[in-house]
């Protein structure tokens, strides 16, 4: 049922102009950097060869903002964030993160920040409280490893060597080590890739409480219910540039782009496409009698809207590595 | 949410970061406790050294000099060996995989300074080759009358041999780390280059028995001038003309050529010392 609703909103038109957040610097000036965001990147290229990875990136993140960073598979999410982390150095643009340019973030900037990656395979001799407690021992305020293993629910394998955790398990471990410093910003780059779905959900009650705790996270992830649920706002990359920034509700005029009204009628499955759904209901309602057989009104999902955004940049060859699952492995 | 307005001071400006020194200490720790449990690499640092000792010192327990006996030689030079495997290829082997498994990308993400690190990986090999020493020296005393030396300056000899060596192996380790493409690939690059070393620095055959063009180019390296300085502390004075073909055991020169590898190794490990793979 599900699925079959999917179908029917993807045809339903988001409207073509391309959508940038009007709290974007304006393309080819570089605002000057106030420092009184969390992140701020202006024009932020990167090339690798001939490959341009990032064409101009622009964002920016308020304090205790939660941002998700959403695109296909080489969009440019990896590179932005692990240039935001001072990991990968930028070819152009101006970044700060905390005030800092990442390019020479100091110890104390670092131990500001929290960082998941993807793929990690380490520690694998340590059990999971040895690593914590380890790591918590690099910053000057360093949570303790009961608490951190509490919060990502690893009480249980808190003394199971990080070898024997299962790909959850593992990634639990990685988001304890992100956290254990008590970060002002969390970076998560796909946190939940090998979840099951009672861990997705207890993990995004921890997000939750970072957020409440006034933690600024950037998060990268290919759910768009996760995107939905977490951030504050969306960032949408795609090709090295963000296409659109907004909430989850908003994002690509959602909630105001046209409904699509489905009903039967002689036997027959009909819709339409409109931007006043209620007056044709209505009308329905005086032709076909009180109750209209099979109604249903249908708004875009943010899958739909995240598509027709991509396709609409011309990424049609991406799309298909989305559209399958929404999700990578 | 609503957006958190910019606070005007870090609160944590305040917060002292922990030392250097402290995180070198916890690094060292941390490093020994992933070592011990890692059998692999304690199989290639203590296991495969002692079954070379036991294998070529039964087989070949003959005298090569009067009062020297090749396994008391190969005690030595394996000694000398223990320094290149616990320096150079512990470290050459096991930073690539590092580097691989994402720990070190972890560890820069980290306000972990780069020298703690450093500082765990001297502290991991300065135990691990007091352990092996240890190890071989039992060894060599059960089982192939090894004789302890009794002079105190011996023993000073003995203590700054290993510690220059370890020092010059440790960073020519770090400086090696780089050449590996990947951690898989490690241990088929890095082995054969201390196989070789072994092979023509006097470590498995009596280096006076091998022919002149191989002494001479084993003498660029350090480990014929580690063989050199353990031997000048186990076995007699007399046996100093089979490896030196003088009288004296050349201790200055294996201070000299030990120091010159010391400080190349640290340049190089300097310049090319890379926290993640090449690909990134």
């Amino acid at each position: 049922m599900d699925n079959c609703l999917r179908n029917q909103t993807a045809k339903i038109a988001v409207p073509k102009r391309r959508v940038v957040h009007e709290r974007l610097p304006p393309r080819g000036r570089i605002a000057a950097m106030t420092g009184a965001k969390a992140i701020e990147a202006a024009e932020v290229t990167k090339s690798y060869g001939d490959v341009k990875a990032l064409r101009g990136v622009n964002l920016e993140i308020a304090h205790g903002q939660c941002v998700a960073l959403l695109g296909p598979n080489g969009a440019g999410k990896t590179v932005t964030t692990e240039i935001f982390e001072g990991y990968r150095k930028r070819d152009g643009g101006d970044v700060r993160v905390l005030g800092t340019d990442p390019n020479h973030g100091d110890r104390r900037w670092k131990s500001r920040l929290g960082i998941v990656l993807q793929d990690a395979r380490d520690l694998t001799d340590l059990t999971v409280r040895e690593s914590v407690t380890h790591f918590s021992s690099y910053y000057p305020n360093g949570r303790t490893s009961d608490d951190v293993i509490q919060a990502v629910g690893l009480v249980e394998k808190a003394d199971a060597k990080a070898g024997q955790l299962s790909g959850g398990q593992r990634r639990r471990l990685d988001v304890a080590l992100g956290i254990v410093g008590r970060p002002d910003v969390l970076f998560l780059d796909e946190p939940t890739t090998g979840f099951d779905p009672e861990a997705r959900r207890q993990f995004w009650d921890l997000i939750d409480d970072l957020k409440e705790d006034g933690t600024t996270i950037l998060l990268t992830t290919h759910y768009l219910d996760e995107a939905e649920h977490l951030a504050d706002q969306v960032a949408v990359i795609n090709r090295g540039r963000v296409l659109a920034v907004d909430s989850p509700d908003a994002l690509g005029n959602r909630q105001k782009s046209q409904a699509v009204v489905q009903w039967l009628e002689d036997g027959v499955q009909k819709s339409a496409s409109t931007a006043t759904p209620t007056a044709l209901v209505g009308e329905l309602a005086t032709r076909l009698g009180p109750e209209i057989p099979e109604l249903a009104i249908l708004r875009p999902t943010l899958e739909d809207v995240y598509l027709r955004l991509i396709a609409d940049d011309g990424g049609d060859l991406n799309i298909p590595t989305v559209a399958g699952g929404g999700s990578r492995g | 949410m609503a957006e958190a307005t910019a606070p005007t001071s870090n609160p944590k400006a305040t917060l002292r970061m922990p030392t250097t020194l402290a995180l070198g200490w916890r690094r060292t720790r941390i490093e020994l406790r992933q070592f011990f449990r890692d059998k692999e690499s304690a199989f290639f640092t203590f296991a495969l050294p002692m079954f070379l000792m036991i294998i070529f010192g039964s087989v070949f327990n003959t005298e090569i000099a009067p009062g020297v006996t090749f396994a008391q030689y190969f005690v030595a030079g394996m000694i000398a060996s223990g320094v290149v495997y616990t320096g150079f290829q512990n470290l050459a082997i096991t930073i690539p995989q590092e580097r691989d498994d994402g720990t070190l990308k972890r560890l820069q993400g980290t306000p972990m300074p780069k020298a703690s690190y450093f500082i765990g990986k001297i502290g991991l090999v300065l135990v691990a080759y007091v352990a092996q020493v240890i190890l071989l020296g039992i060894i060599g005393v059960l089982f192939f009358k090894l004789e302890l030396p009794t002079e105190a300056s011996k023993w000073l000899t003995f203590a700054w041999v290993s510690v220059l060596g370890l020092l010059c192996c440790t960073l020519l380790g770090l400086a090696f780390s780089s050449v590996p493409k990947s951690g898989r690939g490690a241990p088929a690059i890095v082995s054969p280059v201390v196989l070789v070393l072994q092979f023509t620095s006097g470590v498995f055959f009596v280096f006076s028995q091998l022919p002149v063009w191989m002494q001479h180019l084993a003498s660029l390296f350090p480990l014929k001038w580690l063989v050199q300085g353990m031997q000048s502390v186990f076995l007699p004075e007399s046996f100093a003309s089979q490896t030196t073909g003088t009288d004296s055991w050349q201790l200055g020169q294996v201070a000299l050529v030990l120091g010159i590898w010391t400080i190349g190794g640290l340049a190089v490990a300097l310049l090319t010392f890379r926290w993640q793979s090449r690909s990134r």
